[in-house]
């Protein structure tokens, strides 16, 4: 572990003789940090979208889960005594937290969308809406059902499974799928730094050549090449990750409607994860640059 | 030091030495001369491995070239210091980083950061020491690739046509550097097509002449 420390502190420190060996400019210079700094920039929004995504997973796992509903159809001189056995079965259900039956205005809000402000729900034959939420532990759903069906046949329990499982799926699906965007451009950003090594590689063919003329070894060659382009790659994603940060930041922050392109973006702790970017390209152009490298330099004697 | 066993090479179908048999000892001094063409670089580069024999045995330093790893061929040519017709620096660096370029590669310092003034100072590049090499005249080249050579203190010094670009009164200056080497004890092959430099070497010191011809190697030096 501590040779492992050791060489990475020799790599980081560097040696400035051995740094000057490689002609210090060209165009794949610029590539490879105009390259390490898009991706960057590219992967802290694709982070964002992820952990975005993740969080509203939870949310809607979480809130509907938590809640769910006890619709009652009854006849109207029967419904306030339906009414009162469904609480009465609540009340004794292990698991409940909270159940409450639904006023009329909350009642017309829900429907307000769908029928307008004046709907007559006096005149109509709406069914009686109980709100019920969970405790920590919740409750056995399929008991309740059944102690429902005996003892109130007109109240119909509705968990919110059926259309929480796919949206719940759904948000954790464009979670992976941010995920992946994140591989893919790491992946990239390894492609990109590759062929800016191997063009560089190509470009310095004559001073490859002094070097082994004088006696160096394939990996000190290597290591003035792979140093030199991990720290390019380093400098450049943090540029990027800087940038994309300071996009993140400066989009519109969650509302209260809170829907989802407004909570695009870090929250807490979260804001931590960018920092992970710029070691990660750099980590990414060291394999790709010495392992271009040690290809390019076996290829010749 | 160098041995070359029945060695044949060429590039593709062509055979440019055949069968050739040499052995650098130690503190010797040889030519190899040959018209242009007849295969002087190609069998330098065979003795620091630099080109593979198609055929027959190289030794280095008593290894077989064929065995040796790629560090080993590194090592070895700590120990062989050559100068190009063509020199061959890092335009970027400076006369002095040039020079000292084997060290760098090898990890290692002079033991007086001094010396390498007074190797500069040595073939007359102390003036030129912080400028580049496209800044220098051809004999100051072939005069900083020598002190290049020299200085990781190698056990053989091989030099491809390294008069070629200069004037005479370069040539004979550059020879005169080889020759104090030589009576340093290090072992020198020098190629080259030009009769007098050899003749002018051979009035100084006890040197042998091949030739390469036909894809042979020859003994010479009756003729000269």
């Amino acid at each position: 572990m501590n040779a492992r420390l050791s060489t990475l502190m020799h790599f980081l420190a560097g040696d400035a003789q051995a740094d000057r060996l490689v002609p210090p400019t060209g165009y794949t210079a610029r590539l490879t940090v105009f390259a390490a700094a898009s991706m960057a920039f590219l992967a802290v929004f694709a982070l964002a979208f992820s952990l975005a995504t993740g969080r509203v997973a939870d949310r809607w796992g979480e809130a509907l889960a938590k809640s769910s509903t006890i619709r009652i159809n009854a006849p109207a001189d029967q419904m306030d005594a339906q009414v009162l056995a469904v609480m009465e079965i609540l009340a004794t259900t292990p698991g409940v937290k909270e159940a409450r039956p639904l006023g009329d205005e909350e009642q017309r809000a829900l429907l307000e969308p769908w029928f307008g402000p004046d709907l007559p729900l006096d005149r109509l034959p709406i069914p009686k809406l109980i709100e019920v939420i969970e405790d920590a532990g919740g409750y056995d759903a399929e008991g309740l059902r059944a102690r429902l069906t005996g003892e109130a046949p007109g109240a119909i329990l509705d968990d919110h499974a059926r259309w929480r499982e796919p949206l719940v799926r759904a948000a954790n699906r464009l979670r992976a799928l941010g995920l992946v965007a994140i591989v893919l451009i790491a992946a990239l950003a390894g492609v990109v730094i590759t062929l800016a090594a191997s063009a560089a590689l190509a470009a310095n063919e004559r001073v490859i050549g002094v070097l082994r003329l004088v006696g160096a070894q394939d990996s000190y060659i290597a290591h003035a090449f792979v140093r030199r382009y991990t720290l390019r790659a380093l400098g450049g994603a943090s540029v990027g990750t800087v940038l994309g940060a300071v996009a993140i930041f400066l989009l519109p922050s969650a509302s209260d409607q809170g829907n989802f392109l407004t909570g695009l973006g870090f929250a807490g702790w979260q804001w931590l994860w960018p920092l992970v970017i710029p070691p990660l390209a750099a980590l990414v152009a060291f394999a790709a640059t010495r392992q271009t490298a040690q290809t390019v330099l076996q290829e010749k004697r | 030091m160098i041995e070359l066993e029945q060695v044949s090479c060429g590039y593709g179908d062509s055979t440019l030495l055949s069968g050739i048999s040499m052995k650098l000892a130690p503190g010797s001094f040889h030519f190899l001369t040959g018209p242009s063409g007849a295969g002087k670089t190609t069998l330098i580069k065979l003795c620091y491995a630099e080109l593979i024999a198609t055929q027959g045995r190289v030794s280095l330093f008593d290894q077989d070239v064929n065995r040796m790893s790629r560090d080993d061929v590194a090592r070895a040519r700590r120990r062989i210091g050559v100068v190009h017709q063509d020199c061959q620096f890092l335009d970027h660096l400076s006369v002095a980083e040039n020079v000292s370029l084997p060290l760098t590669v090898s990890g290692r310092s002079l033991e007086n950061p001094s010396e390498l003034d007074d190797l500069l100072a040595w073939v007359g590049l102390s003036a030129q020491r912080d400028a580049k090499p496209p800044e220098l005249s051809g004999g100051e080249r072939q005069r900083a690739a020598l002190a290049r050579a020299v200085v990781m203190s190698p056990d053989v010094i091989l030099a491809d046509e390294p008069t070629g670009n200069v004037d005479w009164d370069m040539s004979l200056r550059l020879l005169r550097l080889l020759v104090e080497l030589n009576k340093m004890g290090k072992t020198v092959l020098i190629a080259t097509h030009d009769m007098n430099l050899i003749r002018s070497a051979k009035a100084q010191i006890q040197a042998r002449v091949l030739r390469i011809s036909n894809r042979q190697l020859h003994q010479a030096g009756a003729d000269l």
